[in-house]
């Protein structure tokens, strides 16, 4: 393995770290005036990189080829799948964000690089073939979402969102680490397939505590149950771009590394971690849909579908075989779809003043004063709660399909049962735009680009969507099948 | 004879009193940063030990690379803390509350 080709297999990163670096040197010489301008030049690196990833999903790369830096890193159809939802992630979070951010004058050049250089972590994790490159690559990535919380400097609730986020978030890396350690000191190497090989027989007790405390960790970082606390909070505080950003890169990212450890690292040992991620999956289920019962913030709301839909995922994992990670997969490629829509919906909801509405009293009648918007809630509503004409549904639909496939009857009647209860909280919503008396507070313009993003992803989450089941069937099996034959 | 059980009791000490002190401290903000300091410590011995008992320097590159995160990240906390504080005047724990939970 030299290092020409090694290059050439880390080529998006490579290319996202040098042109974040050039972008520093922009931000520094020209300063906040160039905030837009480097902003496109971020999307466009991100439409590069989402390029050069590409063809590894196409031909359904797995296999030792994949391998680079003496077994660190690892580009294969999987990592392929997951950079590509990133990278999409990012560039929507740095097209709505100028317009939410000039409003208030608060738009600065570092933002694009954040998210640059968080969606370069984001790349690290999810290709990860060593518990160093993941530690690193989830750092990065945390490290930029801190200060991206915290980003209204003058807002109080942000600067609360970002200590809270970095309190638990560095507590979660912790554990992670501390689980790292403990993995490291009874098997005697960090690369997963190592692991794996050392956690083939009996397995020790200090080895179990290490995968504990691993996959504690990661659970934080997912906001799964009972790790989610933080999520409210970060997501109501945060500026509401940034909660874009958050709902989807991040997400992907720890559910795609969450699903290399499990598979890959400890893949010897299924019964270790099962029981650990059906726990996970059924508690954020019912706490995702219990918790949206009475929230009257959107974003609060939003934080508790998020809880709850990670727990529609995990069930996936849950199945530990290929076809589960598959449903898995397809699921979280449309719930980054539905996230976009949500929170870009959020981002067009303005009083005359301009100012964010995050109450849902204030959506009373919306269907009156802007039925297109309204539409467009509904249909994202109804998607999350997995009404059948939606898009949404298809996701539950694998996920159950292959939990029952799999034996998992159980789970998957409690997941049906609670997604039931948390149709009322959505259902709630579209009741208030289309049955409650007009508020009449949203009343100011929306940007267009943000309407050109809402059109986009609404048309996927519409019955339309059912044209792109095959393609997307077809790489997520690609990714799983990559994912499980990684030896 | 010092063996490794006993660098890993004390990691294990250490980490406890690290979580327990973001747990259970009322007081004020900076005591949690230094709690979040010590559970990467703790953290490091773990890895330097477990070098030095498997005669492996990987733990020992792990434990360089988890130093220069800690200061990265203790910069960006305070940093984060400043402008709370900017914002509030107060950096007590209870009062981190402007929202709920």
């Amino acid at each position: 393995m030299d290092l020409s080709q090694s290059l050439m297999i880390t080529g998006p990163e490579v290319v996202l770290s040098l042109s974040g670096l050039a972008l520093l040197m922009v931000a520094a010489w020209s300063g906040d005036k160039a905030s837009r301008m480097i902003s496109i030049a971020a999307v466009g690196v991100l439409t590069l990189c989402a390029l050069m990833v590409a063809p590894a999903l196409g031909s359904g790369a797995m296999g030792p080829g994949t391998l680079a830096w003496f077994g660190q890193y690892r580009a294969d159809a999987f990592a392929a799948f997951g950079k590509l939802l990133i990278y999409i992630g990012a560039a929507v979070t740095l097209i709505v964000a100028p317009a939410f951010f000039e409003r208030s004058r608060s738009m600065r050049a570092e933002f694009p690089l954040l998210v640059l250089f968080a969606a370069l972590g984001m790349g690290m994790m999810v290709s990860a073939a060593d518990m160093l490159t993941l530690y690193l690559g989830l750092e990065l990535n945390s490290l930029s979402a801190y200060v991206l919380a915290a980003f209204l400097r003058n807002d109080e609730r942000s600067a609360e969102a970002g200590l809270k986020y970095f309190v638990l978030g560095s507590l979660a890396s912790g554990i992670l680490l501390y689980g790292i350690s403990l993995t490291y000191g009874f098997t005697g190497t960090t690369s997963f397939m190592g692991i794996r090989a050392a956690l083939s027989g009996h397995m020790s007790l200090g080895a179990t505590f290490g995968v504990v405390f691993v996959l504690a960790g990661l659970a934080f970082k997912i906001s799964a149950a009972p790790f989610h606390m933080w999520t409210p909070d970060v997501y109501e505080g945060a500026p509401t771009p940034v909660t874009t950003f958050f709902a989807t890169a991040p997400k992907v990212a720890a559910l795609c590394l969450l699903m290399r450890v499990a598979v890959e690292a400890l893949g010897g040992q299924p019964q270790a971690w099962q029981q650990i991620v059906i726990f996970a999956a059924l508690l954020s289920i019912v706490i995702g849909a219990l918790g949206a019962i009475g929230q009257d913030n959107i974003k609060r709301l939003l934080a508790y579908s998020s809880i709850n839909n990670v727990g529609f995922m995990l069930i996936g994992l849950a199945c530990a075989n290929e076809n589960g990670a598959a449903a898995m997969l397809v699921y979280l490629a449309i719930y980054v779809v539905m996230s976009v829509a949500a929170f870009v919906i959020v981002l067009m909801l303005r009083d005359e003043q301009g100012e964010a509405v995050e109450s849902i009293a204030a959506l009373g009648g919306l269907s009156k004063t802007r039925p297109m918007l309204a539409l467009a809630m509904a249909a994202v509503m109804f998607s999350l709660a997995g009404v059948p004409p939606l898009f949404g549904f298809w996701g539950k639909f694998v996920v159950f399909q292959a939990a029952v496939q799999a034996d998992l009857l159980v789970l998957a009647a409690i997941g049906i049962a609670a997604s039931v209860i948390g149709a009322f909280y959505y259902i709630k919503v579209v009741k208030v735009m289309y049955f409650d008396d007009v508020a009449d507070v949203v009343k100011g313009p929306s940007d267009r680009a943000h309407g050109l993003l809402l059109l986009g992803s609404s048309v996927v989450i519409s019955p339309l969507g059912y044209l792109l089941t095959i393609p997307l069937a077809g790489i997520a099996a690609k990714a799983a099948a990559a994912l499980f034959h990684s030896a | 004879m010092i063996g490794i059980e006993h660098y890993v009791v004390v990691s294990a000490i250490l980490f406890v009193l690290g979580v327990l002190g973001i747990f259970l401290n009322r007081k004020n903000v900076i005591i949690i940063l230094m709690a979040i300091e010590l559970i990467l410590l703790s953290v490091n011995i773990n890895f330097v030990a477990f070098s030095a008992f498997l005669g492996d320097l990987v733990g020992q590159v792990f434990a360089m690379f988890v130093l220069t995160v800690a200061a990265g990240e203790a910069a960006i906390g305070l940093a984060i803390l400043v402008i709370y504080f900017r914002g509030r005047g107060t950096i007590a724990v209870d009062d981190v509350n402007r929202m709920k939970g």
